[in-house]
């Protein structure tokens, strides 16, 4: 790799290091901005017991359910889960550890631990059964839980437009998550729909810029949809 | 005759304002957005990263990138923004909302609300619904008044999870409108031909009427 080029040229070496046990942040919202090709990487790599925090975990066929089927996934943080059949068997069967966490929560643990914060006060889940166990502290008359942030060996991510130096922009509510997880992972990969040269994306037009970013891999994309909703006519 | 779901829709529209920024839930609370009252602008917000969301699309405008928070294909208005999770829980959590609509299991006269597990059954997630009792500063919980069993949903004590404590202030069911303060629900209105003593029975939480309680109009 030469100077600030982040572009590399396989799926292989976008994922190399990743190694059984490993803590993976993915961005995504639902199937919506989830990188495709470098899950299948991982399912291709069968890399097993692995710690995956993402808001969902996809459907049985497509997005991290797709690691379910080889039971790949040890432990998911998610907000929400359970659209898929095989998730709810391993998890009843407790071959899956599951740990919910609040949405505003977990972008937040994600944001937190890529700015070098490690816990944060919240009133979120105060009271409730995601409490148990946090210290709680009360400030002007309202009581907050202390949530530790998050961080992770790799962070996978998908984008819009990258540049060569790994600046990012993120299309229309594909953004989400990755913003967040771009910044959080010790290695973040980023599977964009388009390379362009430096200097095409506007400097103020960037949603992540490359200094959060490692490598960086042209993709294709079958952008499934969930739950395909259209006007009257 | 109790409420039908769009009913209750378009009675929890009248709480809209003008200009008000507005958080529906899925289910009941999504259908609020068919019956803004005429002469009243609100903007919705989609807490997977919308602000400004728009109708469902047409078939050439469906677009895999343009969703909301059901996970639904949608549009944006003009007008909208789109911005991160952290950006839009921010929003919510730092009380910008304007008002929240969300379903639940169970409400209670502390203002507690239930709505995102029941043990013994599949655990999906609460998604953001912590976080979104925990920052508005006004909600509104839209359910039936009991279960299927005849059971009501509104408690002295929640029964079942928490998804938040002490937040909840107005509830608008099938059978009533009521507001929760000083520990207790006040009957505020009745569905049309439901009667104060069916919604008394239907209460098991402490319920206070105050006088001759009007029927809802619509």
């Amino acid at each position: 790799m030469a100077g600030f080029n982040k572009v590399v040229s396989s799926y292989e070496e976008a994922m190399q290091g990743l190694e059984d046990g490993m803590t993976v942040i993915a961005g995504g919202f639902g199937l919506c901005g989830i990188p495709e090709g470098l899950i299948a990487q991982i399912k291709k790599m069968q890399t097993r017991e692995l710690t995956f925090v993402s808001n969902n975990c996809g459907v049985d066929d497509f997005g991290l359910g797709l690691l379910l089927q080889d039971k790949q996934i040890k432990k998911m943080i998610s907000s929400y889960v359970g659209e898929n059949a095989e998730f709810e068997r391993q998890f009843l069967s407790g071959e899956l550890e599951v740990e919910l966490t609040p949405q505003g929560t977990l972008a937040e643990k994600m944001r937190a631990g890529g700015a070098g914060i490690p816990a944060f006060y919240t009133a979120t889940g105060y009271g409730t059964p995601v409490a148990e166990g946090k210290e709680s502290r009360e400030f002007n008359g309202r009581h907050y839980i202390l949530e530790e942030s998050i961080t992770g060996d790799f962070a996978i991510i998908r984008a819009w437009k990258a540049d060569k130096t790994g600046n990012l922009v993120y299309r229309d509510t594909a953004m989400n998550f990755n913003p967040m997880a771009a910044t959080a992972g010790k290695i973040t990969v980023v599977e964009v729909e388009e390379i362009v040269e430096v200097g095409e994306l506007k400097p103020t037009e960037i949603h992540t810029p490359g200094i959060y970013v490692d490598r960086v891999i042209q993709g294709s994309f079958e952008k499934r949809i969930e739950r395909l909703t259209l006007a009257k006519s | 005759m109790a409420l039908t779901r769009e009913q209750i829709a378009k009675r929890v529209a009248q709480e809209l304002k003008d200009g008000y920024y507005v958080n529906l839930g899925i289910g009941i609370p999504t259908l609020v957005a068919n019956y803004v009252p005429d002469g009243i602008e609100v903007m919705l917000q989609s807490e997977n990263g919308l602000l400004g969301m728009g109708p469902y699309p047409t078939e050439d405008q469906v677009d895999a990138d343009m969703i909301n928070a059901g996970k639904e294909t949608v549009t944006a208005i003009k007008g909208a923004s789109i911005f991160s999770s952290a950006e839009s829980f921010a929003m919510i959590r730092g009380g910008h909302v304007d008002l929240t609509v969300l379903g639940a299991f169970e409400v209670d006269q502390q203002g507690n609300i239930a709505s995102y597990m029941i043990p013994g059954k599949l655990v999906k997630g609460m998604g953001g619904a912590m976080d979104l009792v925990a920052g508005a500063q006004n909600i509104v919980v839209t359910m039936t008044h009991a279960d299927k069993h005849g059971n009501s949903k509104l408690l002295e004590s929640c029964t079942l999870p928490l998804t938040g404590v002490d937040c909840i202030r107005k509830v608008v069911t099938d059978l009533a409108v009521m507001e929760i303060r000083n520990g207790a629900f006040y009957l505020i209105e009745r569905a049309p031909g439901v009667s104060v003593d069916e919604i008394k029975e239907k209460t098991a939480g402490n319920l206070i009427i105050e006088g001759d309680i009007p029927e809802m109009e619509f």
